[in-house]
């Protein structure tokens, strides 16, 4: 396995997908690759730093949406 | 007009979603404006952050407002009303947004990593600091920051990026929302991913420096 391809399974790694005999291969790789261990925390943290999306504050509906959304039903 | 999600029977509804959903059903007019008031912020951040626009947005929320007060008399409590109501305006969302017209992209490959011939790295990945701990200044900053790179992906990898990793929708139901198979919205995803990835690196590495 050589680094493109261990960049290729690392969604599937990080989801528990990788066959067993595959998963063994791709550790294999990073035990002999820093910078792939490198690559794969970076991408791990990136999942995380996702995450913080969904943290964002919902802000109140504009009134003049909540009418017209009201309006619309009663129409 | 907005595709339903099935509003088949299943779990328990709390007793005070139960009171709400039957006044619903009802007609009530005070309980349609607490729903409106109640899930309508939730829903409007869901759309903007799909469709980047707050006229859009607001209009795919009303679109599945007025979808949601037309099937609620069938809602017999499969998932909660919450639920229900997200995957309506992700519904709507996606609707606007395949009916605009496409701004100039990025091309996604030139966001994926790069390798040399024999498939190493051309440039050898750089570690990051943690994005954990973070006080709360650091963390709406970094959430700025991260939100800001996710709408700089091309549409199609933004989108699928954010119906699995911020929506929390999984493959199966992303797949049949962007109409592909479930392994191309694999595929997408983790490339989507590695993108954000390349976008992210400098910002996360002048962090990581000493």
């Amino acid at each position: 396995m050589n680094c493109r391809e261990c960049t290729d399974f690392l969604h599937d790694y990080l989801g528990g997908e990788l066959p067993e005999t595959q998963q063994r291969i791709f550790e294999g790789h990073l035990e002999l690759c820093p910078p792939c261990v490198t690559y794969l925390e970076s991408y791990r943290k990136t999942l995380a730093l996702g995450k913080l999306v969904t943290d964002e504050p919902a802000e109140p509906l504009p009134e003049a949406l909540v009418k017209a959304i009201l309006a619309a039903r009663a129409s | 007009m907005v595709e339903q999600p099935d509003a088949t029977p299943g779990a328990a509804q709390s007793y005070g979603e139960g009171a709400i959903i039957a006044r619903l059903q009802a007609g009530d007019a005070a309980a349609f404006a607490e729903l409106v008031r109640g899930q309508g912020p939730r829903m409007l951040a869901v759309a903007r952050r799909l469709l980047r626009s707050d006229d859009d947005a607001s209009d795919a929320v009303q679109e599945a407002f007025i979808s949601a007060f037309r099937a609620i008399g069938n809602f017999e409590g499969g998932a909660k009303l919450s639920t229900w109501l997200h995957r309506i305006v992700v519904n709507a969302s996606l609707m606007r947004l395949r009916n605009r017209s496409r701004r100039p992209e990025v091309s996604i490959d030139e966001l994926l990593p790069k390798f040399v011939e024999d498939g190493q790295h051309i440039d050898e990945p750089r570690e990051w600091k943690s994005p954990e701990p973070l006080d709360a200044l650091e963390r709406r900053e970094t959430r700025e920051l991260v939100r800001r790179l996710i709408d700089k992906l091309p549409t199609d990898y933004r989108t699928v990026l954010l119906l699995r990793d911020i929506e929390g929708l999984d493959t199966k139901e992303t797949a049949e929302l962007l109409g592909v198979t479930p392994n191309a919205a694999k595929i997408r995803l983790h490339r989507a991913r590695l993108a954000l990835r390349t976008l992210l690196d400098p910002h996360m590495r002048e962090r990581g420096a000493t």
